[in-house]
Formats: C-alpha cells, structure tokens, sequence
C-alpha cells in the first residue's frame, strides 16, 4: 500500500528547506523501494517545527520536525513511514500537538491538511458548501447571512463587512467588481498569504459569493510581488476552478458569471490603503483618492467595487455554509468570530492561531509563543503593523477585540504581534516608524509625504541631545498634524508608534544608545 | 536559482508581450511586469515603445515606474538578493545582517559589486515573520539567516556565475 508523506510547501517552510526535504525524502524512498506519495500540503502554521512533515496513518497524521537534511536517512532507518514514533523528532498525533489543539479554526480550518491546489481535495473537507448554500439564496439573504454573522473587515479597518456589501448591492450599474486586498505589507503579518498558499480555494469560493451577493462579475486579487509562491499557487487554483466549472460563465450550472485574475503588486506598501490599490488596478501610480466618494459607489474604474482583505472573504463560506450565527457565537462584544493571530518577531513559538475574540494578549505571547526566542525578557510588543503601537508590559492583559485595542490607542490591525527582547532600543524603533513612511508615503498629501521625513529630522536632534525639550514639543505637534491632517491611514497612523515609545519609554528617545 | 537575464533583448519582442497583455483593463502594471520578467530591468527605452503602443503619455509610463519600488531601470547583477528591514526582522537581528552584508559585499542598498553577482536591495516584509531574519535571493525566501548563512547563500550566487561564465 501506498504511504503519504506531507511536505509543507508554504513560503516558510520552504525557506527552512522543505523542499530539499521532499527531494531527499523521495530519493531514499526509491534507493529503497518503497512505495511512498509525496503530498506538498499547506503548512500547520506552526513555525518553529518547520519543516514539519506528517506520515499517515490508521490512527491519524504523525509529525516530525523540525526535519533536517541529516535527520532523513535516520527517519528511514527508524521506519518513520510506518508510522514509527522512535526517532527523536517525531512530535506524535499532529493534531494532539496543544498549539494547534486548543485554536478554534474555521477561517484555517483546512490549512495544512490538505494539497492547496487539489479541488478534490478542497470538496472533501467542506470546500464549496458555502457556495453551494450561496447559489439557492438572492443577493440579499446573502447579504443579510453575512450581516448577522457580525464580520468586520479583518484587513485593519473593522468596518463591517456586511454593510459594505450592503452598499455596493444597492448601488445602481451593470459593472460591479470585487477585488480582494492580498497586499499584505505588515510586517508580521502572514495570514493571508497562508490562505493563499494553503486554502486557495476558500478565497475563491468567498469572492464568487461576494459576486453573487452584490452582482459583480468580476474578481481582482490585489497580490503583493514579495510572494512569489502565493502568486503561483493561487493562478494553480484559479485555472483549476475554471476547469471545473466553478469560475467562469456559468458558476455550476447556475447560468450566473464570475472570473477572477490576480493582479501583482510592485513592492509599494501604500497600495494595501484601498483608494491606493484601486489606483494601482487601474495602471497608475498608487496615489491615495480622497474619500468620499467610498469604493463601494466608485471604485475601480469608477464602478462599485467591494474591496475586502483576504481573511474577510476567507471567513464567508464558513458564514454561507454553517449560518452567520454559528460564527457570530464566537468572540466578545462588537467583535465576533475569529481572529487569526500572527505571533511574529523574537518569539520562541512563533505561528498562527486563531482563536474567537477576547483572549488577553500576554496568553498568546506566553502560553502560545512561550516568550521570546533569544530567552531574554521580553519588553515591548508591536501590534497591528508598522502603524501599531508598541505595548509595554502594562497594557499586555488587553484582550483581543477592536475596542479593547482602541481603548488603549493601539490597533489589533491584520492581528500581527511582533515581540522584542530588551536588547532593543525603542527610539531606534520610533525613529524607524518614520523613516519607513518616508519610504513609502504616496507623496499626495503634505502631513505624510513632509511630516515623516520631518519626523526623522526631528527624532535625531532628540536622539543627539540638541535642544531636547522644544524638540520634543515640535514632535509632539508634528506628530499630531499627521494624525489629524494626514489623507489616509498611512501618515494619520505612523505617529502611532512614536507615542507610544514617547509615553512608555521616553527615557530611550533621549538619549541614543552609544555603540 | 532562478538568474536574471538582460543580455540579448530584443524590443520586437518588447513589442510582443505588450500586443499580449494590453487588452486587460488597467494593463500598464502587469506589461510593465512582464518586461522586466523578460529583460531583468525595465530600459529608458522601453518607455516611448510602452507609451506609444499603449496611447500613453511618456511622463505617465515613466511616473508609474519610479513609483514603485519593484520596477527597476537599471541592470542588477546576476542576482538581486533583498534584506528585510521591517520590524519582525529587527527583533530577531536584521540591522547587523543588513551591516554585515553591506561590509561583506562591500556595496550599500541598490548597488552591485563589481564582479556583478549580486544587487543588495531593501524589502519591507516577505510575510516569513516568525522566522527571521529573512533574506529574498530572486524568487526563493531564506529563513532564520545568520550572518554565517548570509556568507554560504552568496558564496553560491558566486558560483553560479561562474558556472555561468
């Protein structure tokens, strides 16, 4: 009988070798003639197990790794593929594993377990029972379905999903489009580029049924150029989706239309602002549009367009196939669901977990992440992107939920959590804050495109000494303009970090750390 | 891994990828895409050709090129290796491989050394977060790279090119 092995081909298990894994895993199997699959899964999101691969079994999937190059005649020898638990890397039941056990997955429910570009595979394990459900409903009572599962854009903004679908079906024109944001740019976020390369299919199931909801024809994903795999793993699934009828011209036989292309980026963080990407879809330079008029009345190529992120469109078949409210059952207050956590940065345990809304934060941190990599205290914690504040240790017990963060002027974001040691100098980090919107400011409005390079200047006088306290006051106010008079997020953000370093660990931002 | 090429283009061929993909609504970024896959960088010249054949002005072509940090008009070296420099990175050591790198290679962020191996250039983020410091060498990723892998993975785009010749 055949045995199946899993090698993980997402970009960090390939970046930790696992593809070279595959290729020495195959050769020893054929030197010894044995009758091995090789199944490239999705990763577990798991990280620091990486490369992790799984054997199958009667009892269910055993796991090894993290799996060196050296280890993989040692595991033959060992009889790995039987399912033998003797050699030292082998982590048991994958699914007894308590990181990966004690998550609530639906969004990431699949991820790993299955071959990301088998549409078989995908049916098997749920896939398309949203879209299914989806095609007996009206717009509206898709509509209405996603509504009462409470969704809220899990790109950054929380603005509810339901409601910008709302718009978007109410708005009057033949030509309606969806384009999902896929330019994931915080750092320490990689959610959405494991849907992409682990579950594809969910995304494009979730953006036909946002077609079907508001009357769109058309689907673009806005793809970031730094992932490369996404981007082949993706057009995989799309060309497999249309092979088999479910995108195209007649979605099931249902006689309703849906196509979908990724579009790739070109290394501008800007573009993940919506007016930005849209602008950028168009052919143009990523220039930010004022708003209103919103996307959803005139969007892309002036039509009304939905723009959603990634993990807001991965949630909606669980919401089309097990009901709005089985997904409103989880989470706290305002924020319902699940939210996929990225524990990110100098963290020992470092992955994805997703868990319902209203777990504190030092929980994932330490129970989940285990504390930093390095072994040394951990001292601030940056959440929500390079536009999120950073946390000292007294605002570690908030909860995750978009008003507890808001509460504390901070931002949950995308749900990245980058840790840092006490080895770090917090106003090299405030000054960084600023110097990256210099870099990447779309330049359209003043407070951003003059305000952050103002913000560097302003830093190192601090950081040098020079006239300390009026220095700090003209940051003070700078960084207030930019907040108050920026025209999208990126400059009305990037203050963010600064204060937080100004309130928390001023003494750092005085004085430079000499080398 | 994957090298770059930019020797022997042809702007017939230019031309061809451009008749290919400038039917799609809002084409300029995937032609622009395209031309650089082709050539390695996109050359001062292309941009009347892009303009022309596309009822552009010359400023538009040019403007969305210097917008985005992705396009290059200038030819790299063989290989073009990215550091990340955000903020997951940092924890985890990314300013020293950046120093490290730079004094190694003896070249700053967008030049190439003088063998023309290897262009060093910035990214923010490769989405490979909670196993840094990351390090993009053409299309493949490298994970938790210290500074002794950092020397191993350009001693290999050395060889290459000179298995190349």
């Amino acid at each position: 009988m055949t045995t199946r092995i899993f090698v993980p081909r997402d970009t960090t298990a390939i970046s930790l070798g696992a593809d070279l894994i595959a290729t020495l895993i195959q050769a020893e199997a054929a030197s010894r003639g044995l009758d091995i699959e090789i199944v490239r899964n999705g990763t577990r999101g798991l990280f620091w197990l990486e490369p992790l691969i799984e054997v199958e079994t009667s009892e269910g999937r055993i796991g090894f790794g993290p799996v060196t190059e050296s280890d993989v005649s040692a595991l033959f020898n060992e009889h790995f593929y039987h399912g033998n638990q003797t050699h030292p890397s082998c982590l048991g039941l994958v699914e007894e594993i308590p990181y990966l056990k004690k998550q609530q997955r639906l969004t990431f429910a699949r991820s790993g377990i299955t071959d990301p570009v088998s549409l078989a595979d995908y049916k098997a394990h749920d896939g398309y029972k949203g879209l299914e459900n989806a095609l007996n409903l009206s717009g509206q009572q898709i509509v209405d379905e996603v509504k009462t599962s409470g969704l809220r854009g899990r790109g950054g903004a929380a603005f509810p999903t339901g409601i910008k679908w709302q718009t978007v079906l109410d708005a009057s024109g033949e030509q309606k489009y969806i384009v999902c944001n896929a330019d994931e740019g915080d750092s320490g976020t990689f959610a959405d580029r494991l849907v992409m390369e682990c579950d594809p299919f969910m995304l494009i199931e979730g953006m036909t049924i946002a077609g079907l909801a508001v009357n769109a024809n058309q689907g673009y994903i806005y793809l970031r150029s730094e992932y490369p795999i996404a981007f082949d793993i993706m057009n995989q699934a799309i060309a497999s989706a249309y092979e088999n009828g479910y995108l195209g011209k007649d979605i099931l036989g249902s006689g309703r239309q849906f196509d979908l292309e990724v579009r790739l980026g070109a290394g501008a963080y800007i573009c993940g602002e919506e007016t930005s990407l849209l602008d950028s879809l168009e052919g143009k330079r990523g220039l930010v549009r004022a708003k209103p008029p919103l996307p959803a009345i005139v969007g892309l190529f002036g039509k009304p367009t939905v723009v959603n992120n990634v993990l807001s469109l991965a949630a909606i078949p669980y919401i089309l196939h097990h009901g709005g409210e089985a997904y409103a059952e989880y989470g706290i207050g305002r924020s319902r669901g699940t939210m996929p956590i990225q524990l990110a940065g100098n963290v020992k345990y470092g992955g994805l977990v997703e868990l319902a809304f209203g777990i504190p934060l030092n929980e994932l941190m330490n129970d989940f992440g285990g504390g930093t990599r390095s072994g040394r205290p951990l001292k601030a914690v940056q959440v929500g992107g390079p536009l999120g504040a950073y946390l000292p240790e007294s605002q570690w017990d908030t909860l995750i939920d978009y008003e507890g963060f808001s509460a504390e002027k901070a931002v949950l974001g995308h749900g990245g959590v980058v840790m840092f040691d006490d080895t770090v100098d917090m106003g090299e980090q405030a000054r960084f804050a600023m110097e990256f919107c210099t870099f990447e400011s779309c330049g359209k409005c003043t407070p951003c495109r003059i305000g952050s390079t103002r913000g560097v200047e302003v830093i190192d006088r601090i950081r040098a000494g020079e006239n300390q306290d009026k220095n700090w006051e003209l940051l003070e106010d700078l960084c207030d303009t930019m907040v108050d008079g920026s025209l999208c997020a990126m400059g009305g953000m990037t203050p963010f970090p600064v204060q937080s370093v100004m309130k928390f660990f001023p003494d750092e931002l005085r004085s430079a750390r000499q080398e | 891994m994957k090298m770059t090429k930019h020797s022997d283009w042809r702007m017939d061929d230019v031309r061809a990828i451009i008749q290919e993909l400038k039917h799609k609504p809002g084409a300029l970024l995937p032609v622009l895409h395209a031309i650089q896959d082709y050539i390695g960088y996109l050359p001062d010249s292309i941009v009347p050709v892009v303009a022309k054949e596309m009822l552009l002005t010359r400023a538009e072509v040019h403007g969305v090129i210097s917008f985005y940090h992705h396009f290059r008009s200038h030819k790299t070296g063989r290989h073009v290796v990215e550091i990340c420099r955000a903020e997951a990175c940092q924890s985890v050591g990314a300013r020293a491989l950046e120093k490290h790198a730079k004094a190694t290679l003896g070249i700053d962020f967008e030049q190439t050394t003088s063998c023309g191996s290897v262009t060093l250039e910035p990214v923010y983020c490769l989405g490979n977060c909670a196993t840094g410091p990351s390090v993009r060498i053409d299309d493949s990723i490298y994970g938790r790279v210290s500074e002794d892998r950092f020397d191993e993975l350009m001693a290999d785009c050395r060889d290459t090119m000179q298995e190349a010749g």
